[in-house]
Formats: structure tokens, C-alpha cells, sequence
């Protein structure tokens, strides 16, 4: 039985795509924060610029980590409660709910 | 100029303390009488929704350090507050795509479950405990050292006995009330400093017209432009990649965040947690660098650094200056609860490493039954609150900021490579998790004692041997090449068979308790 499932075509899909979207959200999350860093250290005349007033670039992309890092993990959940929830089920089901 | 209540037990604060004192053990009284199994009293019988445990894990999260420090950190230095407040973010998505469901699906109380689940039970539990037990000591240590001297500075409280009054609490909510009763204390904690900070804020802005333009031209105009740029944080940028390791891997290796996700009864409701959880805690941050900024801006650095030279009185500070002595009085109290809170966590965390895997684990080679572990489990959370306790009296007036980095690099070097190699990689083996788990702990705790850090302001030794401040840039990266070196040299058959089978219940949660 165990075999079956996984050797089967839509076991395989499952483990996947949900490797492929943690992979790729994850080098989006690090890019994103390492990118951050590298920017203090040899962007500081970028960061230092202002835009209105006294706000400097350095703000927005400061606070723009924080709300992205929420967005990303806000896609993940969106892909795996549709998508991966759903695919998981059909696969559960076919086992007549062990 | 400088009249503040601070520093003096005022009547209102006493009453807010006492009302969250009381509703807290009531709580606990409540959750005592479902809390007979282990299922029960490590993860609340998995109860909890993910929406609520997304508060809790903010709960367990968001220290007083993270409150005072960081919002004392910008009305101080400005930007770079920011930047640390950014760092302990950024691990949570990391949690979400690399370790909540899986840790969900496959453990059952602690992440050390994980580890073993297709290695060699009992040298992989006491390898992962051990690491798990130092991380939360560390932890643990800096918290009550950091809750004695909070108290103190708030209340005018001595130090032994704030910090005694803390450890008494937090063994009564654990001892009694499991995992149920730390839940709903991280909650309502969430909930209380959440709805504080939020209505600080809005007494900021309605100061400046709802205009950030004003409160950031207020600030500037009094202490320079500076304030909006990154400042000294960033020397290094080596040290500064190697903290930020350590913060982001570090969250997804800390051992009461890791424990939370068994609460919940499945792996979607893991998922939607941390979700729930990285908003708020954003959120919170997003709120805090506002509040430091009102604070400089409304408060000032000068009777900011007289009161506290750290900063960590700023948001007190200000909370005095809009909203009078009750609403002082209310932060107060929330700050008090803070500490409780993530103090309990710690401490149900670092018990389970004793009862759940050495004891049952690797004593009883898993053979004991419900009642002898949830036994051995209050057994264990007694010593390890009376450890607490002492501790923090021993620390008192000592350094122990560099605790909370150890206790990050060392859960970000020992517990998190382990972990996620074990639920990636089919060739891992034991001898291979052994060593790296070995390696991240002794390279962390080494490399920070040869560090400036401790080598130079602790020891007071003219150079530093280690030239960074952050080990986790060495200790990370080389807990990950023992273990896979040490993996390739000694194949595990029986380990790579069971990692196929374990797929099943890792991705569709066949099989998940």
C-alpha cells in the first residue's frame, strides 16, 4: 500500500511542488534580508536620500522587509490552503481514509 | 522637568498587576483540571486554533527586551533600531516554508521527536536535549536577570524578590495549568501589549496631527538627521550577516517557538499560525520604531538615558507623558506580563527536553507511561523554576545581553541545521546529526567567549581572539558540513528506507498524532 501511494504519479506531484514553492519562497526571503545587509554596508548614500521631507529611502525599505516577509508567508499559506490542500485530500481519499 | 511616577509602585499599576495576576491563575485553575495526559500538558491536548496560536507564538516571542529594549534602541540611536527589529523578523517565514508542517506532521511534543523519528532514538535525543536545555537556560537566565532589573527600575520592587515573585508565577502556571494555561498567558500577554503599544501610538500621532512627516521632522530637528539613517550597527558587515543568521535561523531553532506548533490539530493550522504570528509580531515592531520615535521626540534623549542609560524606560517614559500615571500604570503592568509569559514558555519548553527526551527517551527507552511522564515532567519544570529563580538572583547586576545572542547562534547552529536535515535529507544519519548537532554547540559557546563580546567586555582582555561579535556566521555553516561530511561517512540503510516511508506522513499527515 505505502509503496503505491509512493510510487504514484500524484504523491510524487504533491512532494514536488511543495519542495519547489518552499525553495523558492525561501531564496526570495533570504535575498530579500541579505540584500537588506549588503545595502547598509555599501548602499548607505542610497538609504540616506531623502524622499519627502525628512524620510529617507532607508525607511520604506526597512519597513518594506517586514511587511514582504509577512506577504511572502501570506502566499504560502494562500498556495497551500487552495492548491496543496486540495491535492493532499484527492491522495488521502484514494486511500479510502486510513 | 523630571517628574515621573517611575520607580514607585503606584496604585493603579498594583491593581493592573493584580487583576492580570488574578485572571492568569484563575486561568491556570481552569486549565489544571484538563491537564491529566501528556498530550495535555505538553501541547494542550492540541486544542488550540491556528489563529490563536498565532498570538501565542507572538506571545512567546515578543520579550520585554524586544518592547523596552528595542523601543528605547530608537528613540536613542533612531534607524538602527530598525534594523534589529527587521532581524528578529525575518526568521518567521523561514519557520512557515522550511519546518512548521513537516515538525507538525512528524513530532510529537518536542523537535527532538523529529530528529529521532527514523535515526537512533536515544543518542539522538540526548544530543537534540541537550541542546535544546542550554538554548532555553541561556534564554532563561537573560529573561530573569532582565525581569529583576525591569521591576526594580518600574516598580521600585528589590531584585531578588521581583525576580522570586516572577519564578513563582511562572512555576504555578506551568506546574498546574501545562501547556493550556501558558497558551492563554501568551494570548491575553499578546493581546494586552499589542492593544498598549496600539494605543500608544495613537496618542503619539494624535500629538502630531496624524502626520509621521512632523513627528520624523521633530526628531530630526533635535538631534539631526542622523536618526534617520543607518548608523554604528552596521561596522561590519561580516559580523553583521553573521547576527543576522543567527536571528533568522535561530527563531526556527528555538525550542519553546518549535513546541508551539504541536498545540494545533494539524499541519494547516501550523501553517496559518505562523501566519497569523508573523503579522502581529510585525505589526508590533512596525509600532515599536513609532514609539521610540515619539519618544525622543516627546520625551527626550536627555531624561530617557538619565533614568535608564540603555533606553529601555523610553516607551514608559512616553506612555506617562501622554496618557498620566494609569496608563504608565497599565504599561507597567503589560511589561510585568510580558516577562511572565515568555518566561512560562521557556520554562514548559526546557522541561519537556528533560521529561519527554531524556528522561522517557533516553532512561526509560520510551517505555514509561502517561502518568510516570507527565510526573517526571512537573518533577522537571520545579527543578528547572527553582534553577531559574537562582540563577537569575546569581546573575544579578552581571552583563548577560550577550546570553540572548548565544542562546540564538547556539539554536541556530546546534538545533536548526539537525532539525531541517533531518526532514530533508534522505542520507542523514545519526552519527551525522550527533556531530553536527556537537559542533554548532561547542563552536557557538567558543567562539563567543574568544569574541569581543566576552573576551573583551566581559574578561577585559585587550583583543578579542575571535574577531566577530556573532559566532553563527562559523558555527552555522560548519554544523551543516560536519553533518553532511559526518552523514556520507556512515550510511544508515535502515534511516534512508524509513525516510520514503516517512515521506507519507511528512507531506499528507498520515499517521500524524
Amino acid at each position: 500500500m505505502k509503496e503505491r501511494i509512493l510510487n504514484s504519479p500524484e504523491f510524487r506531484m504533491i512532494v514536488r511542488s511543495k519542495n519547489a514553492i518552499s525553495i523558492i519562497l525561501t531564496v526570495l526571503e533570504l535575498f530579500i534580508f541579505f540584500g537588506f545587509i549588503i545595502l547598509l554596508a555599501y548602499g548607505k548614500e542610497f538609504l540616506n536620500q531623502k524622499i519627502y521631507g525628512p524620510i529617507t529611502v532607508g525607511i520604506p525599505i526597512g519597513i518594506g522587509v517586514i511587511v514582504l516577509s509577512w506577504i511572502l508567508t501570506g502566499i504560502y499559506v494562500a498556495w497551500a490552503n487552495k492548491s496543496y490542500d486540495e491535492k493532499v485530500a484527492s491522495v488521502r481519499e484514494k486511500l479510502g481514509g486510513e | 522637568m523630571l517628574e515621573t511616577t517611575i520607580g514607585q509602585p503606584t496604585l493603579t499599576a498594583i491593581i493592573f498587576f493584580f487583576l492580570f495576576v488574578a485572571g492568569t491563575l484563575y486561568i491556570t485553575y481552569w486549565a489544571a483540571k484538563r491537564t491529566r495526559t501528556t498530550a495535555e500538558f505538553y501541547a494542550a491536548g492540541r486544542s488550540i486554533t491556528g489563529f490563536q496560536n498565532g498570538l501565542a507564538l507572538a506571545g512567546d516571542y515578543m520579550s520585554a527586551a524586544s518592547f523596552l529594549g528595542i523601543a528605547g534602541l530608537v528613540a536613542l540611536k533612531g534607524y538602527d533600531g530598525l534594523i534589529y527589529s527587521v532581524g528578529f523578523l525575518v526568521g518567521w517565514p523561514i519557520v512557515m516554508f522550511l519546518i512548521a508542517e513537516q515538525l507538525r506532521n512528524l513530532g510529537k511534543y518536542t523537535f527532538a521527536d523529529v530528529v529521532a523519528y527514523r535515526l537512533k532514538q536515544r543518542q539522538i535525543r540526548s544530543a537534540a536535549a541537550t541542546g535544546a536545555l542550554i538554548t532555553v537556560l541561556l534564554y532563561l537566565i537573560a529573561q530573569m536577570v532582565g525581569a529583576g532589573s525591569l521591576i526594580k527600575l518600574m516598580f521600585g520592587l528589590p531584585y531578588e524578590i521581583a525576580v522570586i515573585v516572577v519564578g513563582a508565577l511562572m512555576i504555578a502556571y506551568v506546574l498546574f495549568g501545562g501547556m493550556l494555561a501558558t497558551t492563554w498567558v501568551q494570548i491575553i500577554k499578546a493581546v494586552l501589549l499589542l492593544g498598549g503599544a496600539t494605543i500608544l501610538v495613537f496618542l503619539i500621532l494624535i500629538k502630531f496631527g496624524f502626520n509621521y512627516v512632523d513627528l520624523f521632522s521633530t526628531v530630526t530637528n533635535k538631534y539631526g538627521e542622523k536618526m534617520l539613517e543607518p548608523g554604528g550597527l552596521v561596522k561590519n558587515p561580516i559580523d553583521t550577516i553573521s547576527l543576522g543568521i543567527a536571528l533568522m535561523f535561530g527563531t526556527a531553532g528555538l525550542p519553546h517557538i518549535l513546541m508551539r506548533f504541536y498545540t494545533v490539530p494539524d499541519a494547516k493550522e501550523a501553517r496559518k499560525s505562523v501566519f497569523y504570528a508573523t503579522g502581529f509580531i510585525g505589526y508590533f515592531y512596525i509600532l515599536t520604531f513609532t514609539i521610540g520615535f515619539g519618544a525622543a521626540a516627546l520625551v527626550g534623549h536627555e531624561i530617557i538615558s538619565k533614568i535608564d542609560k540603555g533606553g529601555n524606560m523610553a516607551a514608559p517614559l512616553l506612555a506617562e507623558a501622554l496618557g498620566g500615571e494609569i496608563f504608565l500604570g497599565f504599561l507597567a503592568a503589560v511589561a510585568f506580563a510580558t516577562i511572565l509569559a515568555v518566561v512560562a514558555g521557556l520554562t514548559l519548553a526546557g522541561a519537556s527536553a528533560v521529561s519527554h527526551d531524556i528522561y522517557v527517551g533516553v532512561i526509560r527507552r520510551g517505555k514509561a507511561d502517561e502518568k510516570q511522564e507527565v510526573r517526571a515532567a512537573k518533577i522537571a519544570t520545579l527543578i528547572l523554576g527553582v534553577l531559574a529563580i537562582l540563577l537569575g538572583i546569581a546573575f544579578k547586576g552581571q552583563n548577560v545581553a550577550f546570553m540572548v545572542g548565544l542562546a540564538f547562534a547556539i539554536a541556530a547552529s546546534a538545533n536548526f541545521p539537525a532539525l531541517l536535515m533531518s526532514i530533508i535529507w534522505k542520507k542523514f544519519t545519526t552519527q551525522g546529526a550527533i556531530w553536527s548537532i556537537y559542533t554548532g554547540l561547542a563552536l557557538s559557546v567558543i567562539l563567543i567567549i574568544l569574541s569581543p563580546t566576552v573576551w573583551v567586555d566581559i574578561l577585559k582582555n585587550p583583543q578579542p581572539i575571535f574577531p566577530l561579535k556573532s559566532p553563527a556566521i562559523v558555527s552555522f555553516i560548519a554544523a551543516f558540513v560536519v553533518g553532511i561530511v559526518v552523514s556520507l561517512l556512515t550510511r544508515e540503510k535502515e534511516a534512508e528506507e524509513k525516510f520514503e516511508s516517512e515521506k507519507i506522513r511528512s507531506y499528507i499527515g498520515i499517521g500524524a498524532e
